[in-house]
């Protein structure tokens, strides 16, 4: 217990890290899955078979290998992103948070556009969802296939994609320790590096790490249901 | 065409196919514009020079990689057959009548759900230390533990919700006759829901399959810490982990193919709807 009370800032910023890719790889995954998404209910089939294949392609690999493809094989064909948000915003004092090494970026990118696959499934399904006479009727009345996705589906589907996306995105947050994997120093680094130092305090580091992890399922959760009941048709 | 994204959009006629023609063709076009440009790319950097593909097929690499294949399946075996009984055990758990039984098993598997699977990794690893192991060992223990855990908890689920799917009325039958709650359960209720459950169960075989590519953190020599050395060893990372994700690719594919045909076949042979994976189809790493 006292390894984590005296520990508490740099275990908080470790923490920092992972929301912070968190909210970038979230809003990558969205962005990139909706593109998707309609790619593979679009007329073009050329488009819909890109959208199948990704998709295909995404989930028969596993993340740790699309991390460490992108942050140790790209660095090779000279691809190499810095962030440096301190100089940027012209910062005085530079803060840790506000630095962001080629490592970050790669994983932050690798974990947003693995998770886009599973946004993407989540959003067809729940286009699936909608029922089929609804889109009929757009259709009968003349709407084109934008129009009958921006005013009809896609209105009704968002009610029933918000809990299988909340999933999505809950296991994205679980999925940022991978990023450890490739010396990401966010929580899950930390903790490795508590046990390494402590041997007599496992268990206790352990749990806390588990807590901090729950708190920010439990915060998407929250969000998912507060949503849930706004959106929600009597 | 019977899908329900066709009803978003008429039948094209001869002008629509024109457009289509021409989006397709557009979109071509920036696709064969990206390959163009990572060609480049990789031309530049000098990373398409003949002798970089003669130093990753040569015969020691091979045998490198299978070494890596076989440490890789020996974890996922034993991984999922463990998962597969310690999700029964979990499940029976939650499901039993006695509070004191159902509580734990629950508040077991809520947490091993919740909690990222490399941090349980890394913490078996860390409980592991100091006992005399060898690294590789550990490893695997590490590895093998973590994965139990993790997929039991989630197996777990699927088998209470395939129990839960089996229809009422076989179980109350079944007491009807006289049978204890086991019986029901392990005669009656059980044999039905595996039939419920397999899909479900295949594809997180998938899943655990693709996740001890984590033992990678546990410096256990799976397929791709086996990369690692090998692209230490022919001087070049891109092409390495390439080859490396291909054989996920298609090793994972098989797997997948097999659990859609199980799946389509339990479909259409009546047994009703499977039990979906729903955060489970999310694999973790």
């Amino acid at each position: 217990m006292d390894v984590l009370l005296e520990n508490w800032r740099p275990i908080l910023q470790a923490f920092g890290v992972t929301v912070e890719m968190m909210l970038a790889a979230g809003l990558i995954a969205m962005l990139v899955g909706s593109l998707l998404a309609a790619m593979r209910v679009s007329p073009i089939p050329l488009a819909r078979a890109f959208g199948t294949g990704y998709v295909w392609t995404v989930r028969n690999t596993p993340l740790l290998v699309i991390m460490v493809l992108f942050a140790f094989g790209l660095p090779e064909i000279e691809v190499r992103p810095e962030l440096n948000l301190n100089s940027w915003l012209g910062l005085e004092t530079s803060h840790r948070l506000l630095n962001f090494n080629v490592f970050f970026i790669f994983a932050t990118a690798a974990l947003g556009l693995y998770t886009a696959a599973f946004v993407c499934e989540a959003l067809r399904s729940g286009i699936n969802s909608v029922h089929l006479g609804q889109a009929e009727a757009a259709r009968a009345v003349g709407m084109t296939f934008t129009q009958t996705l921006r005013h009809i589906v896609l209105p009704q589907a968002f009610r029933a994609v918000i809990a299988p996306l909340a999933s999505v995105l809950i296991a994205m947050t679980k999925n940022t320790s991978v990023a450890v994997g490739v010396g990401v120093t966010e929580a899950t680094f930390m903790m490795r590096k508590l046990t390494n130092d402590n041997a007599t305090a496992l268990i206790a580091i352990f749990l806390g790490f588990a807590l901090g992890y729950m708190v920010l399922v439990a915060i998407i959760s929250a969000i998912a249901n507060f949503l849930e009941r706004k959106v929600k048709v009597a | 065409m019977t899908t329900g994204s066709t009803v978003l959009f008429d039948a094209p006629g001869p002008v629509t196919r024109r457009r289509h023609l021409l989006y397709s063709g557009l979109f071509l076009l920036a696709f064969a514009g990206i390959l163009a440009w990572v060609f480049v790319r990789l031309n530049d950097a000098g990373q398409l020079e003949a002798e970089i593909f003669e130093k990753l097929f040569q015969e020691n690499i091979l045998s490198a990689i299978l070494d890596g294949l076989a440490n890789t399946l020996k974890a996922a075996v034993l991984a999922i057959v463990l998962a597969v009984l310690l999700g029964f055990l979990l499940a029976t758990g939650r499901l039993s009548e006695r509070a004191y039984v159902r509580w734990p098993a629950t508040a077991v598997i809520e947490f091993f759900r919740a909690v990222p699977l490399l941090l349980l990794i890394i913490f078996i690893f860390a409980m592991l230390g100091g006992r005399g192991l060898e690294t590789q060992a550990r490893g695997l223990m590490a590895l093998v533990g973590g994965l139990m855990l993790y997929n039991g908890a989630v197996l777990a689920e699927v088998f209470r919700a395939g129990v839960n799917a089996v229809p009422k009325g076989q179980a109350e039958a079944a007491y009807a006759i006289g049978m204890r709650k086991t019986q029901v359960l392990m005669i009656i209720q059980m044999p039905q829901a595996i039939r419920y459950m397999l899909p479900a169960i295949i594809s997180q075989c998938v899943v655990a399959l693709k996740d001890t590519s984590l033992g990678f953190a546990a410096a256990y020599l799976e397929l791709l810490r086996q990369g690692r050395l090998i692209a230490e060893y022919v001087g070049n990372n891109l092409w390495t982990y390439v080859m490396i994700a291909l054989i996920y690719i298609v090793l994972n594919s098989i797997v997948s193919t097999i659990a859609t045909m199980l799946e389509k076949r339990l479909r259409t042979s009546g047994a009703g709807k499977a039990v979906e994976a729903t955060e489970e189809a999310v694999p973790q790493g």
